[in-house]
């Protein structure tokens, strides 16, 4: 994991100097950045082995932790802004992961894979095969990700909870996704980025 | 010792006795008018004195954690394998110290030393310790080595609970913790098991009030049985399965033999409570035990392990084991949740391992990997211009 095109936009979100809880940190990237720039405090959760020593390497705080176990070690508001990047359709129940997020963090950064992009579309409805993108190259029967969402999808799910959409931001790095993603996200937006508060 | 030193060892080491005039005044109220520390020490200190590491050993360890003692010696120091040239606890970057710890039995005053009020040895009239009196002297062997703050004080299980109180009584002489299978205070069940093992002790007839070197007795199978108890529950159940089963090492079950049987798993476990009762003190046994029973991390910052935390300055590493029943992963948990809510740097490994609570002295890839990537992140800020910004994390 080098740069990322969300993490240059959460970057912008982040106050400087505050609390930041990152789930499924990876190699700490992210967290490295926002120290590094916005002098933030914070940790990393993260199960893969490997991964969580490239987060000890890379000088930031990793807890080894099963995000489908649930989050009760940490309290109510005791982060600024809980993030989680493209980790959500990994998750056994992201619905509830959503609500320990909000209710750990005065506000959450969520990104995530947008399967209502076209190419995904076009793989199901041509080819009639799971769409493999890109960014995700799983085939269906060993793909960590097992609960894809759209952006429509996961608009709908904020709706239902009340979730405050303060932010959205969506990403494309193909022509013609990237002049078309603001006309219409769920459709050619690879990646949906968004500030959430309760 | 191996026909020739492995490469990645220390090699031949010899301890040295350091002596302490001056009174040391104990938790308990007492004071100990003068003592010695038997230490051992690896790699060399740089000449900002910036890359010390102190080495806090559990209930039985003593200060040979590495390397041979003689070229007859058949085993190793009892960490050989995470210190050394390359190892996590590298010889080449770190000057390493691990101390025998006052009231052990391998050469620090203890039980065994002659008591100078009464010119007859200690025995269990020597003063009852707390980790606290552990830290105190380590500190004053500090300040004989001229080493102001540690790089990171290391520590298994009770050792773990060492660097703990390091971090909370001299938050400004250390950088780093690196608290292994340890927890903030033993369960009921822990109290439980040592117990037993102090009534193993008391309950031999050579053990004679403890008053048994006097006597010339020992209670070696008092002690034996101690340690077989301990023994027990260091490991997992599934360990002990895959070692032993139901092997038999004498007698069999087939009809019409009446010779008894004996499990493999009884041989073993005699023949590690007789090596250890050979070797080891039961008064220090007794003492150590009480030690690990009354530590309580807490205790004095009102039973909240947050406020307790809130007192360190330095960086933590926390390490668990998932079959360590003894320690088990969820009093570490129990640790990284209250150095977050404290708000200080801290990071968690959860490591796969059937060897139970042990596995914290055995290899083990996964458990190398986070404590060599740990160990490269203090020697690159062991520079002394950097200490500041260590120091001040993130509180």
């Amino acid at each position: 994991m080098s740069t990322r095109s969300d993490f240059d936009i959460i970057q912008r979100w982040i106050m400087a100097e505050s609390r930041i809880l990152d789930l499924a940190c990876g190699d700490g990237t992210l967290l490295k950045n926002l120290k590094k720039h916005h002098g933030v405090e914070g940790y990393g959760l993260e199960i893969d082995p490997d991964k969580i020593t490239a987060a000890i390497a890379n000088g930031i705080n990793v807890i080894e932790t099963n995000l489908d176990k649930g989050l009760s070690q940490f309290s109510d508001n005791s982060f600024d802004t809980v993030v989680m990047t493209q980790a959500l359709q990994a998750m056994r129940y992201p619905h509830l992961v959503l609500d320990e997020m909000l209710r750990i963090g005065k506000k959450c950064i969520v990104t995530f894979p947008n399967f209502g992009n076209w190419r995904a579309r076009t793989s199901l409805f041509i080819r009639g095969r799971m769409p493999v993108t890109k960014q995700l190259t799983y085939q269906w029967y060993d793909t960590p990700n097992i609960h894809f969402c759209t952006v429509n999808d996961f608009e709908a799910l904020c709706a239902e909870k009340n979730i405050q959409l303060i932010h959205r931001e969506f990403v494309a790095e193909r022509i013609p996704d990237k002049q078309l993603k603001g006309i219409w996200p769920n459709l050619f937006s690879d990646t949906a980025i968004y500030l959430l508060s309760k | 010792m191996p026909d020739t030193i492995p490469e990645n060892s220390v090699g031949i080491v010899i301890p040295e006795v350091v002596h302490f005039d001056e009174p040391l005044e104990l938790a308990c109220g007492r004071i100990l008018e003068n003592y010695d520390l038997v230490i051992e020490t690896y790699g060399e200190l740089n000449s900002e004195k910036t890359n010390a590491i102190l080495i806090c050993h559990a209930l039985s360890g003593h200060h040979h954690a590495a390397g041979y003692h003689s070229e007859n010696d058949k085993k190793p120091g009892w960490w050989e394998n995470h210190i050394g040239p390359g190892k996590p606890f590298d010889t080449n970057r770190f000057f390493i110290v691990c101390p025998n710890n006052l009231g052990g039995c391998h050469g620090s005053t203890g039980p065994n030393s002659i008591n100078p009020e009464t010119g007859k040895p200690w025995g269990v009239d020597f003063p009852p310790l707390r980790a606290r009196d552990w830290v105190q002297s380590q500190a004053k062997l500090a300040d004989r080595l001229g080493i102001q703050q540690w790089a990171a004080v290391v520590g298994g299980s009770l050792g773990g609970m060492q660097a703990m109180r390091w971090a909370l009584e001299y938050p400004n002489r250390i950088r780093h913790a690196i608290v292994i299978a340890s927890a903030m205070k033993l369960s009921a069940q822990n109290i439980a098991f040592n117990e037993l093992a102090r009534n193993a002790i008391k309950s031999d007839p050579d053990f004679h009030d403890g008053h048994f070197l006097e006597d010339n007795t020992l209670p070696r199978n008092g002690l034996a049985l101690a340690r077989m108890i301990g023994h027990v529950t260091y490991l997992s159940d599934e360990i002990m399965g895959n070692k032993f089963g139901r092997e038999l090492r004498s007698g069999s079950f087939q009809q019409g033999q009446d010779t008894p049987v004996e499990f493999q798993v009884e041989s073993y476990l005699r023949h590690q409570g007789d090596a250890f009762s050979n070797s080891f003190d039961a008064n220090t046994y007794l003492l150590m035990t009480k030690v690990l029973d009354y530590f309580d991390l807490a205790r004095e910052y009102d039973n909240d392990p947050v406020r307790a935390f809130s007192h360190a300055l330095c960086d933590f590493l926390v390490v668990s084991f998932s079959t360590d029943w003894r320690f088990a992963p969820e009093r570490s948990e129990e640790i990284v949740k209250a150095l977050i809510d404290a708000d200080k740097n801290v990071s968690y490994a959860a490591i796969e391992s059937n060897l139970g609570h042990d596995a914290f002295l055995l290899p083990n890839e996964r458990y190398e990997q986070i404590l060599n990537a740990y160990m490269d992140r203090i020697a690159n800020d062991a520079a002394p211009a950097q200490t500041e910004t260590a120091v001040e994390g993130l509180s």
